[in-house]
């Protein structure tokens, strides 16, 4: 039903007869260009609350253009949203002496907690390999691990690994032709975020190709923050760390005794 | 229903969480063991961040063992002289842990170090109980319910510096038990446990005191080390997760009580027949993880991290 309604909302921003409801920006692309995004979000901020299991942002927006659609090839729409960036260790098992124990480690000196990409097409159709380097589009191109250890063997097994085990958990994922496109005009596409998110400043990023080529491109922040009891919790463990640790006894004595009087009254009943 | 912990930054089902707790919370009542063993690697298992597991996990420990020695504090099953003399010991012990712990973080093998502690003293723990109250259950058996056999004179009598333990019974040097506390300090803080599991049979068979005493006396002395252990997570490390810790101790606390009733069903040989078959099990898991080739030959951890 909010699904319905958000795509209804996106055709009155379209039609610019309304202000959208959340954030809708305009921007002129940077590049000397004829066609730019107009985009709307269906939310600009996810509040994780004590019930939080995950989100879905739609994203909605139109191509804005003063002269007519361009010959050739059909317009193509990639959206990403990526998490904060921060570096990872990655260790690697192997057999030493009968037992698996951590060997070999690769510092990923910046990886995303969180990234998601949606394409109006096969992901080689609509981005070229140059343009994919460029511009940091893919899984891979997303991570950056630069100056990895040399000296050890399949550096690059690494960085795949860090790809592989958050698709495993679904904190990455590619979903091809998942952003629909009409009349090379308007296109929306969903980004489903899970629950087990991190919080900080995520950005939402649109590229607009034709043959491979990035013809205009339009980045946004989504925040994405703990609100509440969450925040509270959160901001008091880092701020009043001795006062956290207190409460926390305090509260697990509470509880103990409390259960021990319950169960003494049940019992004496 | 799902709820997002704010400081391990997952979502997971809170009824899961509130039966963990409680079936921690039976077996911690009846033998006397914070349980700690038993759910830190459980908690790994459902996702929770290892950090947080292990720093939660001391917090809840403190809340089901005071929750049981409420309980055998009413039956007069807690020798707190000995206790006391034991938290010494657990102190100077936790202390001296985190440092080992710190320093081992800083070689980058402290997991392999930590599942090879577990591995080998759950080993040994719990094959030697079993052994032991095996024959003990024979023996009484046959003797038609005769009482366990008188403690052994050994060396333990011998040393100097002499306390009487009235609810013990036992009059012995205090270096014996102050000993016991800061080994089971150190593992306490290497393992992220209480130390129940060691400290049990180390009453029993180190230091010869009864059965019906030990249980009582183990969790009042793991109180306070958990709760030193608590403060030091969340005053360093910032990875106690309260709502983490409020929902595995609801279940906790609850699963204490109906435990330490159960517990007063059960013969001593029973309990420590019980006990000694479970530490069997985590230390068999865990011994297979080791050997077994894991499916994912590669972990993440946060740079600069252990």
């Amino acid at each position: 039903m909010i699904r319905s309604l958000l795509l209804s909302l996106s055709f009155a921003i379209l039609l610019l007869t309304s202000a959208p409801p959340a954030q809708a920006a305009t921007q002129a692309a940077t590049q000397a260009t004829t066609e730019e995004v107009v985009l709307g979000l269906s939310q600009d901020r996810v509040a994780i609350t004590a019930n939080f299991d995950g989100s879905e942002i739609l994203i909605f927006g139109a191509v804005k253009r003063e002269t007519p659609i361009p010959e050739g090839d059909p317009l193509q729409v990639i959206v990403a949203v990526s998490g904060p960036n921060s570096p990872v260790t990655v260790r690697r098992k192997e057999k030493k002496l009968g037992i698996w124990v951590n060997t070999d480690s690769v510092l990923v000196d910046s990886a995303p907690s969180f990234y998601a990409i949606a394409t109006s097409a096969p992901f080689n159709e609509v981005i070229s390999a140059t343009e994919d380097l460029r511009y940091r589009v893919s899984i891979a191109r997303a991570i950056r691990s630069v100056g990895a250890a040399m000296h050890i063997r399949g550096a690059q097994d690494f960085a795949d690994a860090v790809v592989r085990i958050r698709e495993d958990e679904g904190l990455y994922s590619l979903r091809e032709n998942t952003v629909a496109v009409d009349q090379q005009t308007l296109f929306r596409s969903a980004i489903e975020m899970p629950a087990d998110l991190t919080e900080g400043h995520y950005t939402a990023r649109i590229l607009l190709t034709r043959a491979g080529q990035v013809v205009s491109s339009f980045e946004t922040d989504i925040d994405v923050r703990k609100v509440g009891l969450e925040r509270f919790l959160y901001a008091m463990s880092r701020e009043q760390p001795f006062l956290y640790g207190l409460m926390s006894l305090a509260i697990a004595i509470a509880a103990g005794w409390g259960a021990s009087a319950a169960f003494r009254l049940l019992r004496n009943n | 229903m799902q709820i997002y912990l704010p400081i391990a930054e997952v979502s997971v089902n809170a009824f899961l969480l509130l039966g963990l707790g409680g079936i921690v919370g039976i077996l911690s009542g009846m033998f006397g063991v914070g349980g700690g063993f038993l759910m830190t690697p459980l908690l790994f298992f459902i996702g929770i961040p290892p950090v947080v597991a292990v720093a939660t996990e001391a917090n809840q420990i403190v809340a089901s063992s005071f929750s049981g020695v409420l309980a055998h504090f009413r039956r007069r099953t807690v020798d707190i002289k000995m206790g006391m003399v034991l938290q010494v010991g657990g102190l100077i012990g936790a202390a001296l842990g985190v440092v080992v712990f710190n320093y081992l973080k800083s070689l980058g093998q402290v997991d392999l170090l930590v599942t090879l502690c577990y591995v080998v003293f759950l080993g040994v723990v719990g094959t030697l109980m079993f052994i032991e109250s095996l024959n003990a259950m024979f023996k009484s058996k046959r003797a038609g319910g005769a009482p366990a056999p008188r403690r052994q004179r050994g060396w333990v009598h011998a040393l100097p510096f002499k306390m009487r333990f009235r609810t013990s019974g036992l009059y012995i040097s205090v270096i014996p038990p102050i000993l016991v506390g800061v080994v089971v300090g150190i593992l306490a803080a290497i393992m992220g446990v209480g130390g129940g599991f060691i400290m049990v049979p180390a009453m029993i068979y180190i230091l010869g005191m009864p059965t019906k005493v030990v249980v009582g006396t183990s969790l009042f002395q793991i109180i306070l080390v958990t709760a030193f252990t608590t403060m030091l997570h969340a005053t360093t490390n910032y990875t106690v997760d309260i709502v983490l810790a409020v929902l595995l101790l609801i279940g906790g606390v609850i699963g204490a009580q109906i435990g330490t009733r159960i517990g007063v069903y059960l013969k001593a040989e029973q309990l420590r027949i019980l006990l000694a078959l479970m530490v069997m099990v985590v230390c068999v898991k865990l011994g297979l993880d080791l050997l077994l080739m894991p499916s994912e030959l590669y972990s993440l951890g946060a740079a600069g991290g252990h």
